[in-house]
């Protein structure tokens, strides 16, 4: 059966959340190899065993973390020209998909990227994209070479699924070129107790109605334990990190419920969560454009209808 | 120093965009195009850049169809001095790896093959990927620096904030080098009338295929590498239930969560 690569995701000495959607989808397309690059692989082994992953190959490349993009890159396009896969599959985010792009042009290879589905269907893999604001669905394929499909967070249904998980040390040289961009400094994320944007299952967003005030945009979410989101005129507005940004110029998310507060509904932001599955909102004017996509919605100021949602969530959930 | 701007003419994001049924590529005819407004940003650090140096060009390269002149039109309006407009019909229907190709041969050719700072935009606001400035990088073999929120040049180096997920990060490169940036970075200046007018006089360059020696078999629909096997418009959402808050709006959001199961 096929091979399929799986960039393993990690950050902090723990396995983040589209690892295991990586390999859970793998699984369709052939039998997985989980490709894990730096320091943790001992720890990491387990879990990409129970995902799925036949293989890990182990790439210690100490360095690799210090270098942008570039040695990732170039340990899978020795791994592809290795074990001529069927695929490789990414993390569909920034560093994700730049790393799918180089390895494109060294293997001559198409790249398929936010992939929300990938399946093997009669014209071999192919994959499914929401596009132009999320107003189109595309199906697709590669054409040419391996095929490198990055796939989006909350995209595929985590199972477990256990494999052998055999390790293979693998020695990789990484080139000076592939060092030009060091990182030299890199600061965590504050922890806000609360789930990754990308990763969550629910998220909460507050826009300009907020007037900067996101508390209860913050208690609803917790009530609910959810992640909490900005509009791009709450950040602009220094609000709110951009790291929070929903958006086309910040992040796309397709959770499970998606609720906007004091958010108008512009299609900048409509591009970052109109495919949610469940979308509420609550704004005061009962003319935004928002309230078109909701399953349901309040008329109201976020100032009432948010802390009392949130005292009712938590009295029903006990 | 002289920098190269990237841009990219795109179908207003505003508007209705649409593929074309003949053959599953984006519809460029259907609504306006314009600059990518994720481009802008590009273009005001370039300027922000020779502006501050007191010296040095900022040259604007686009490849697109004819429409595509005003995307470097605006550019040069915005105070850009030059611009390279690489037009050819067997470009039509190109992936990424391909635009990448023809970007690189052109950014060599003006520079004469000695760049000295490339910059592009995060993404296109269409084909929204991401991907092109990294395989520039790959392409020219210069430092990828991307996802800048934060630039400032140092002796011989470009340091960037690069904002992630999970964590913000200090990236460095040596000169030359191809540097992406966010819409974080800068606030685009609006062309002033004098900018509109003075823009009328920029020298742009029009070069085909042919120019950069490129052959018309590594570009284009046929010769990409990734395939659309079908396209459909999503179903419009239609708007579900809408209350007005009468003191009990919240007590009803959270039924219709517990009704759908979300507690």
């Amino acid at each position: 059966m096929a091979e399929v690569l799986v960039l393993v995701d990690h950050a902090g000495g723990r396995l983040r959340k589209a690892t295991a959607e990586l390999l859970t989808a793998a699984r369709r397309l052939g039998e997985p190899s989980a490709v894990h690059i730096g320091p943790g692989s001992e720890k990491a082994q387990v879990t990409l065993a129970k995902y799925g992953a036949h293989k890990v190959y182990v790439v210690e490349a100490d360095d690799a973390g210090s270098f942008l993009v570039a040695p990732q890159a170039e340990v899978l396009a020795a791994l592809v020209a290795r074990t001529s896969p069927a695929a490789v599959l990414v993390p569909s985010n920034a560093a994700g998909k730049e790393i799918a792009a180089r390895l494109a042009v060294k293997t001559s290879s198409g790249l398929i990227t936010d992939a929300v589905d990938v399946q093997r269907g009669e014209h071999g893999i192919e994959t499914t994209q929401s596009v132009f604001a999320g107003s189109y669905t595309v199906t697709a394929r590669v054409s040419h070479g391996t095929s490198i499909i990055c796939l989006k967070p909350n995209s595929v249904a985590i199972e477990a699924a256990p494999e052998a998980g055999t390790v293979e040390q693998v020695d990789v040289t990484i080139s000076d070129a592939a060092k030009a961009a060091r990182i030299t400094d890199s600061q965590p994320k504050k922890s806000t107790g609360r789930p990754e944007l990308t990763e969550a299952a629910i998220v909460v967003s507050g826009g300009r109605g907020t007037g900067g005030d996101f508390g209860p945009v913050e208690s609803f979410a917790d009530s609910l334990g959810a992640a909490v989101g900005a509009s791009r005129a709450a950040v602009d507005a220094g609000w709110y990190p951009h790291s929070s940004q929903i958006g086309q110029t910040g992040k796309q998310v397709s959770p499970q419920l998606y609720v906007a507060a004091g958010i108008s509904g512009a299609i900048q932001h409509r591009a970052g969560m109109q495919t949610s599955k469940t979308i509420v909102a609550v704004n005061k004017d009962e003319e935004a454009p928002i309230f078109e996509l909701v399953d349901f919605g309040v008329v109201g100021d976020l100032f009432s209808v948010l802390p009392q949602a949130a005292d009712e969530v938590k009295k029903r959930k006990g | 120093m002289n920098i190269v701007v990237c841009v990219k003419y795109v179908p207003d994001a505003q508007a209705d965009r649409t593929f074309n049924d003949s053959d599953s590529t984006v519809d460029r005819d259907a609504v306006d195009g314009l600059l990518s407004e994720l481009d802008e940003y590009a273009v005001e650090e370039a300027l922000k850049i020779v502006e501050a140096q007191g010296e040095g060009e900022v040259t604007v390269v686009t490849v697109g169809p004819a429409a595509a002149a005003d995307a470097i039109k605006k550019a040069l309006q915005m105070g850009a001095h030059r611009g390279v407009h690489v037009e050819d019909e067997a470009i039509h229907g190109s992936d990424a790896v391909a635009t990448s190709l023809v970007l690189a041969e052109a950014v060599t050719k003006t520079t004469d093959g000695s760049p000295e700072l490339v910059l592009t935009g995060m993404s296109s606001t269409d084909g929204d990927m991401g991907v092109v400035p990294a395989m520039l990088a790959e392409r020219l073999g210069l430092p990828q620096v991307t996802y800048a929120s934060e630039l400032s040049l140092g002796d011989g180096t470009v340091t960037i904030r690069r904002d992630g997920d999970v964590a913000s990060e200090t990236v460095e490169g040596s000169l030359p080098a191809l540097v992406s940036v966010t819409d974080q970075i800068n606030e685009p200046r609006y062309p002033s009338f004098k900018g509109i007018m003075a823009a009328k006089k920029k020298p742009v360059d029009t070069w085909s295929l042919a120019d950069l020696g490129v052959d018309a078999s590594q570009v284009g629909l046929d010769a990409a590498w990734t395939e659309v096997l079908s396209f459909a418009k999503r179903p419009p959402r239609t708007q579900g239930e809408l209350v007005t808050d009468e003191g009990d709006g919240g007590t009803k959001l959270a039924e219709f969560l517990a009704a759908r199961k979300f507690l």
